[in-house]
């Protein structure tokens, strides 16, 4: 499977369904919404400032590099957002678009 | 007497004891914190729901923790508490926060940073690439959502952290592909005898060394990072090293837990017009504190790993001995206090011992910071190399940090130099001979963390431009 966080225990939770780029993502009640894209993806979002993908570093909401977005177009920091149900999330920014710095 | 506004960041450990030191003379205490639960990083609660019991989530440590989160919980009727909310700036004794998108301002006449610590890291080429995580952030990931950060993981870094969060995961059922730490084995010998003023925790350590060992994880201690390998589009996929004797090895993996001890949160602090020291044996700058934790400013004081960092036991004294020094400021000291104060003080003398052999025997590397490759990115948020910074220095003569960032841009992406700023430091220092105190701090900035623009913008209602400069009036609590 495709996925870079593992899940090892706490795993008898109530599933939860939210869409994630347009696609139904399961999930389980008190993920967080970085574990739940993580447990089925490997990163996040795009960096804006090269072609890489990232992933979150830090968890503890201080670096925000997990930014992800809802479909209105609000911001949301991954690792301390817990998902709910319904959740429209996409992981570019909607509606913004610029061209990529490679040193 | 008036009752004094009294204002506490951060509910880990030092906050905790602090507002119960304050509730149990006779105060309330407002707290706020940015999690959803009390606890802090280190007691951190997982969410409602869980099931895992205190024994599997902190281990040695159980006990500290549920008296910490007991005494949170009947503690919690006596105070202002405002979880999931983040403090952004600080001004006229005004403290600016948000809560679930909404602004949330609050007056103090005594303010309490209680603000903790994030993981110090020196970069490694490649660490940008997704699967590299703060060590810190490796553990939050096991405590909070019971899962490891990739199939097979690699620790490295230095600090007792490094080997706890290692055997965490080892017992928790994840793969431990290796431990690589920079610090030299012998360190650890040269620093026992400051190691053994907590003998007991000294001997655990070692016990999980030897469990690691057991269960077969690769164990390399003086080494240095060469680089994270793997693509922009999968991530990490192995970690080069050189090992102590100079040779090269390869370790595959998908995910790396970085980290080198702790740095403290001093942004509000920096924002307050507190004063700053340089520690020599750390290559930080803490807060300028009196023995009891009061700040350079009048009715500001700190405590916990955002003041010094010396963990969670120290933490707790520390936050303690900052509700005495308040009380002290309100004409409120007693003979129990005085007593109590001087308990407090020959605890954490031992606590501070402990600390300092742990730095000696764990010691931050600075001298890599002037081995990374001139393609070593130094900023993960925006990309900015070693080499962009160094010529920064050569070419504009940036030897002062706040200069070669405004230069450069290193310490000014998303996550506002927190985990970049030292090192751009060190970098800075190396390329231009300049001790590291004379490179000096980096200046904290409101806000002290990316805000939405939502919280103070509203729709525009009519067509008049005026109107829609308006903000909406937020909740002043004073």
């Amino acid at each position: 499977m495709i996925s870079r966080f593992v899940r090892l225990d706490e795993q008898h939770r109530p599933r939860v369904t939210l869409q994630v780029n347009g696609q139904p993502v399961d999930a389980l009640e008190g993920d967080t919404l970085m574990v739940a894209l993580l447990t089925q993806s490997r990163h996040l979002r795009q960096s804006e400032f090269d072609s890489g993908l990232r992933a979150g570093f830090c968890l503890m909401a201080a670096c925000q590099d997990c930014w992800v977005w809802t479909r209105q177009g609000e911001r949301l920091r991954a690792c301390s957002t817990p998902v709910s149900s319904g959740m429209d999330i996409l992981t570019y920014q909607p509606e913004a678009a610029w061209p990529v710095h490679e040193s | 007497m008036a009752s004094s506004r009294i204002l506490i960041v951060g509910a880990g450990p030092a906050g905790v004891r602090c507002a119960e030191t304050l509730v149990r003379h006779g105060l309330r205490p407002t707290l706020i914190d940015e999690n959803r639960r009390d606890g802090g990083q280190i007691y951190r609660r997982q969410p409602e729901g869980f099931q895992r019991d205190y024994r599997t989530l902190y281990g040695s440590e159980a006990d500290k923790a549920k008296a910490l989160h007991d005494s949170f919980d009947q503690l919690r009727p006596e105070l202002d508490y405002y979880s999931d909310t983040s403090a952004w700036h600080l001004s006229g004794q005004r403290l600016y926060a948000h809560q679930q998108g909404r602004p949330l301002e609050l007056d103090y006449d005594h303010l309490l940073l209680c603000t903790g610590a994030t993981d110090r890291v020196m970069p490694v080429k490649g660490w940008q690439l997704a699967g590299t995580y703060s060590l810190g952030g490796a553990q939050i990931a096991l405590k909070n959502q019971a899962v490891s950060i990739g199939h097979e993981v690699v620790f490295m870094g230095s600090g007792p952290l490094l080997y706890l969060v290692a055997s965490q995961y080892l017992k928790a059922g994840a793969n431990v592909a290796a431990v690589l730490d920079t610090s030299a084995f012998s360190k650890r010998l040269s620093a026992l005898p400051k190691l053994l003023s907590r003998a007991p925790l000294t001997a655990r350590g070692s016990l999980l060394l030897a469990d690691l060992l057991r269960h077969g994880v690769s164990l390399h201690f003086g080494i240095r990072p060469l680089e994270v390998l793997g693509s922009t589009d999968s991530g990490v996929s192995a970690i080069r090293f050189a090992r102590a004797d100079g040779s090269v090895s390869e370790i595959c993996c998908d995910a790396l837990a970085l980290g080198y001890h702790l740095r403290p949160e001093t942004q509000l602090a920096d924002l307050a017009g507190c004063a700053f020291q340089f520690d020599e044996l750390s290559r930080q700058w803490l807060l300028q504190l009196d023995d009891l934790g009061r700040t350079s400013v009048p009715q500001v004081y700190a405590a916990g790993d955002g003041a010094r960092i010396r963990g969670a036991d120290a933490a707790e004294r520390a936050g303690e001995l900052a509700a005495i020094a308040l009380l002290q400021d309100l004409n409120r000291a007693t003979p129990e206090l005085a007593a109590r104060q001087q308990q407090l003080h020959s605890e954490l003398a031992v606590l501070s011992r402990f600390a300092q052999g742990l730095s000696e025997a764990f010691p931050w590397p600075a001298q890599h910071a002037a081995q990374l490759s001139d393609d070593t990115i130094i900023c993960r948020c925006e990309m900015i190399s070693a080499g962009e910074l160094r010529r920064t220095v050569q070419a504009k003569g940036a030897l002062e940090v706040n200069r070669a960032k405004a230069f450069s841009r290193v310490g000014m992406g998303r996550c506002q130099g927190r985990y970049c700023a030292h090192v751009g430091a060190e970098v800075i220092a190396a390329a231009s001979g300049e001790p590291l105190q004379v490179v000096g701090r980096q200046r904290g900035q409101a806000p002290v963390k990316p805000l939405p623009i939502s919280l103070y913008a509203v729709e525009p209602t009519d067509p008049a431009p005026q109107e829609s400069m308006q903000q909406p009036a937020p909740e002043v609590l004073s």
